[in-house]
């Protein structure tokens, strides 16, 4: 017999019954100013936010950032806010990304309550981007800031096959006496635009 | 005009023993609310001890005399948070659901607090106490009972803190604040024994805890707790003091002599 | 049992060699008491914080109910997204199963992420035997890597070590600086170094948080990023996972993602939490599904709910025994309180110390993310201990003793009559000192209680008869 149907079987044995998988419409918590909560909490987590009126304030603003005036090499998942200077796609090799210096990314939504960016394959071509990079500057529009965590869930679709990714923050670590270390072994700084 | 009916005392056996007056407080305590309180003789042990260390066919003996004594008690009032949690929650063991005895003993016993504010509804237990005096939170009072509110389950969760609430009727005392709020003392029961030196590290924490509030008197609902605190008091000297909640609201003065 | 370190627990001795350096004893103490206040900083900014744990005791509750369903859901969907699924029934499988994966890929060198299950499994000791380097890169597990020792804490695994053990680590290892023990220096050390292993590795291994029924997805919640870099980088992602993180839906995930970094370090997310749907375009992956005695645990109505385990560790950070004893104690791959109820399951014998390293306080109870009653099950493995003739002979003989007086008043007052009576008639040195220090560890560090002459009985019946 298989592990699996070992498994299976074993599992079938015993006729539990079923408690019922609760409805998640509970009147989950909402903010009077979510965008301004999602500036809150994203600043606790670490990230550096950056509030500009509109799309041609980021562009400028973005190519102001220390971060990107000092880059070597950038790479951009949003081209209309900044070219980048990485050409990357789906069949690239990540390792060619090892010095990259920062990567640009919009994300598809922003959450309130924790300062969370979505980002999903279907325009982010290579993960690795978002992680090996020095720096990330990452750019939200206000409308797609939602509340919490629920209403996130019930907007994303992730590609199936695909990756998403909810980045809160730059990395980070308290591992060696509980000493918060911002940059571990992911992006060292997270500088959050939000647009509108 | 008929007497109200008398309410059961119960007593844990250590009380008993060991700290007579925290029962008699208890007595004095519900019979100035103008309660006429009985003393089931025949009472011994809820049987805690052994069902805590895995003896439950030691302690099912014990739980049925429990219960067969206090069944005729419309209330059984006890000064200890975890004797009373071992009957509403960890009888139900030795019993069926269908048993009308154990169902009204388990409905009706009461820890001296909860008695007091929830079911006698007392506002204030007149009386003097001008101390500074720390709260300790028996663990099986706060969790099992829910006599007060738990520190890890945020404020969302009001509870209303019994002992809390009657030491503040009375005049001139201060209640201080700990920095850990309702830490376990490390008594456990055979875990000061089995694993002493995590007791010990632990009482002596609650001890520096309340020292440093400025604390006279350490407080509790449960002997159980006090007891094991005071010998590390006894044996470091030390001049903080202990006194059961029931003793306090009865009145009694601080122990004027110094350390054993 | 291969490992060096636990085939035995004996916690009480562990514990009181750990007390022994009592400094460090309260450092270790109120390291893990602050990361319990960020915790409760994070629940108070969230209302429906019991509304939450509610929901997601619910969810696991019917989730296990259901798990061989589900387990094929997840299958399907996981295998059409382009995932191959694996079904393990024990250790040693998981094990081979892994081994068997990197050896088809002709894999000698690769980089995991935290992963309990990989622990239960004793998966590293396994594949070094084999030939392969195995780099743990989360920051404390590397560090505890590099030390030869077990984590002592599932989420914080370098909680028992201070920054000047980890300098001196870092400099034996990486050649740091003697003496450097700044945590940004040490980090900054540590990211060059896994990042020269994040570019060599072949095969990257993680965890599994939660598995998706629905969708046959996986999700990986990180703060260091260095889950993401070792799956992503090289082709082959190997996830390993107990069988009971399935849960059913991705709205799901709004629950568990809300309760799983608050309750953990009091964060309101993890800086990462990665969601792969089969593999990336031109890689593999491989999820491996680990049985290991869950059925077992499922089996019994007692112990089944402690499956709804996310692994968050809170209750080891609110637990007084926990935080002055260290992981270590418990000899046990998840020690502290949910550990003390799973590691009895699969050898009761061994892990016999464990449901005793507890005074009953309730505190894990109240903070589980996932409403487990830890505390009950706790007492509840007291019993089977006691039933398994598993319980110390003292312990349970002086129980019988205790028993059988407290049947009988008669006896039992004339017990405590008499007990004091000698009590209060022997010199203090017999009581307290010498030879009654071994036979009663109380008056190790503590006086005796009062012996009272008379009894609270004895006092009411005399206030009876003066009443009358």
């Amino acid at each position: 017999m298989s592990a699996r149907d070992e498994i299976l079987a074993n599992l079938r044995k015993l006729n539990l019954a079923v408690p019922m998988l609760p409805t998640l419409d509970a009147d989950w918590v909402r903010f009077d100013k979510p965008v301004e909560q999602f500036a809150t909490m994203c600043t606790a987590v670490g990230g550096t936010v950056v509030p500009v009126p509109d799309k041609k304030a980021a562009i400028a603003t973005i190519s102001a950032l220390p971060v990107i005036r000092d880059a070597k090499r950038v790479c951009s998942f949003a081209r209309d806010i900044l070219a980048g200077n990485v050409d990357l796609d789906a069949e690239s090799d990540p390792h060619d990304l090892e010095t990259l210096d920062v990567t640009l990314a919009e994300a598809i939504l922003g959450v309130a309550e924790n300062g969370a960016l979505w980002f999903d394959s279907t325009f982010i071509s290579q993960r690795t981007a978002l992680f090996i990079a020095q720096h990330v500057v990452l750019v939200v529009t206000k409308e797609t800031i939602v509340h919490n965590m629920h209403e996130a869930y019930a907007r994303i679709t992730s590609p199936r096959p695909g990756y998403g990714v909810f980045v809160a923050g730059p990395s980070k670590t308290a591992d060696i006496e509980q000493s918060l270390v911002i940059g571990a072994h992911g992006a060292r700084s997270a500088t959050v635009l939000v647009v509108g | 005009m008929t007497k109200a009916r008398p309410v059961g005392l119960f007593v844990p056996c250590y009380v008993d023993q060991l700290y007579p007056d925290v029962a008699m407080a208890t007595l004095e305590v519900l019979e100035k609310q103008g309660l006429s309180v009985d003393f089931p003789s025949q009472q011994t042990c809820c049987g805690q001890p052994m069902a805590n260390t895995g003896c439950d066919g030691q302690a099912e003996p014990l739980a049925r005399r429990m219960v067969s004594l206090f069944a005729n008690y419309d209330h059984i009032v006890c000064p200890s948070g975890s004797c009373v949690a071992m009957v509403r929650h960890h009888y139900k063991n030795f019993f069926g659901a269908d048993d009308a005895a154990y169902q009204h003993v388990r409905k009706n016993t009461f820890e001296l607090t909860e008695y007091l504010t929830d079911v006698l509804k007392v506002e204030r237990i007149g009386g003097r106490f001008p101390h500074r005096v720390g709260l300790h939170a028996s663990c099986h009072g706060l969790r099992e009972l829910r006599l007060g509110h738990a520190s890890e389950l945020g404020r969302g969760v009001p509870t209303q803190d019994r002992a809390r609430h009657l030491l503040s009727g009375l005049q001139d005392i201060t209640l201080v604040e700990l920095s850990r709020p309702d830490e376990c003392c490390g008594f456990g029961g055979t875990f000061a024994v089995a694993e002493e030196a995590v007791s010990t590290m632990m009482g002596c924490d609650r001890i520096a805890d309340h020292e440093r509030a400025g604390a006279e008197i350490i407080t509790a609902g449960d002997m159980s707790c006090l007891m094991h605190l005071e010998g590390l008091i006894g044996r470091q000297k030390k001049p903080i003091r202990i006194m059961h909640i029931a003793q306090i609201l009865a009145g009694r003065p601080v122990d004027a002599e110094g350390p054993r | 049992m291969s490992e060096a370190t636990a085939t035995h627990s004996d916690h009480p001795k562990r514990a009181t060699a750990f007390i022994k350096d009592h400094t460090r004893a309260q450092w270790h103490d109120q390291a893990l008491w602050f990361v319990r206040t960020k915790r409760d900083r994070a629940v108070d900014l969230v209302p429906e914080w019991q509304t939450l744990r509610e929901t997601a005791a619910a969810i696991k509750a019917h989730t296990v109910a259901r798990l061989p369903d589900y387990l094929e859901q997840f299958e399907a969907n996981a295998t059409a997204a382009g995932a191959t699924v694996h079904w393990a029934r024990n250790a040693d499988e998981h094990n081979r199963i892994v081994l068997q994966l990197l050896q088809r890929h002709r894999v000698s060198r690769i980089v995991k992420s935290k992963s309990m299950l990989t622990e239960e499994c004793h998966l590293n000791p396994f594949l070094e035997q084999h030939g392969i380097e195995v780099t743990d890169t989360d920051l404390g597990e590397r560090i505890v890597q590099l030390r030869k020792e077990p984590p002592s804490h599932i989420v914080l695994p370098a909680i028992h070590l201070k920054k000047e053990d980890v300098g001196d680590t870092f400099s034996e290892h990486l050649g740091t600086p003697k003496g450097l023990s700044d945590p940004q220096q040490l980090t900054e050390a540590a990211r060059l170094h896994l990042r020269e292993k994040f570019m060599q590795a072949e095969a990257g291994i993680t965890g599994v948080n939660f598995a998706i029924a629905e969708s046959g997805g996986i999700v990986v919640c990180t703060n260091e990023g260095n889950a993401d870099l070792g799956c992503s980088l090289p082709r082959l992602h190997i996830a390993c996972m107990g069988i009971e993180k399935l849960i059913p839906r991705i709205a799901d995930l709004g629950v568990f993602t809300r309760l799983l970094a608050r309750s953990a370090t009091g964060q309101p997310i993890t800086s990462y939490t990665s969601h792969f749907h089969g593999p990336q375009k031109g890689g593999e992956l491989h999820i491996v599904m680990v049985d290991n005695g869950r059925t077992q645990i499922r089996q019994s109505d007692d112990y089944r709910r402690s499956l709804a385990c996310i692994r968050c560790g809170a209750c080891m950070n609110t637990c007084p025994v926990y935080r002055r004893s260290g992981g270590h104690s418990y000899g046990s791959t998840v020690p502290g309180p949910i550990g003390s109820i799973l590691s009895p399951s699969s050898d009761p014998a061994a892990h016999r110390s464990l449901p005793f390293a507890c005074t009953l306080c309730g505190s894990c109870t109240d903070v589980c993310p996932v409403k487990i009653d830890l505390h009950h099950q706790l007492l509840t493995w007291r019993k089977d201990l006691a039933s398994l003739g598993l319980v110390a002979w003292t312990k349970r003989f002086s129980m019988v003793i205790a028993s059988f007086v407290m049947a009988r008043p008669w006896l039992y007052r004339m017990a405590g009559t008499w007990g004091k009576r000698i009590g209060r008639w022997l010199p203090r040195a017999l009581l307290m000192k010498g030879p009654a220090a071994w036979m009663n560890p109380w008056v190790r560090s503590r006086e005796l209680p009062p012996l009272p002459a008379a009894s609270f009985r004895e006092m009411f019946r005399k206030r009876s008869r003066t009443k009358e």
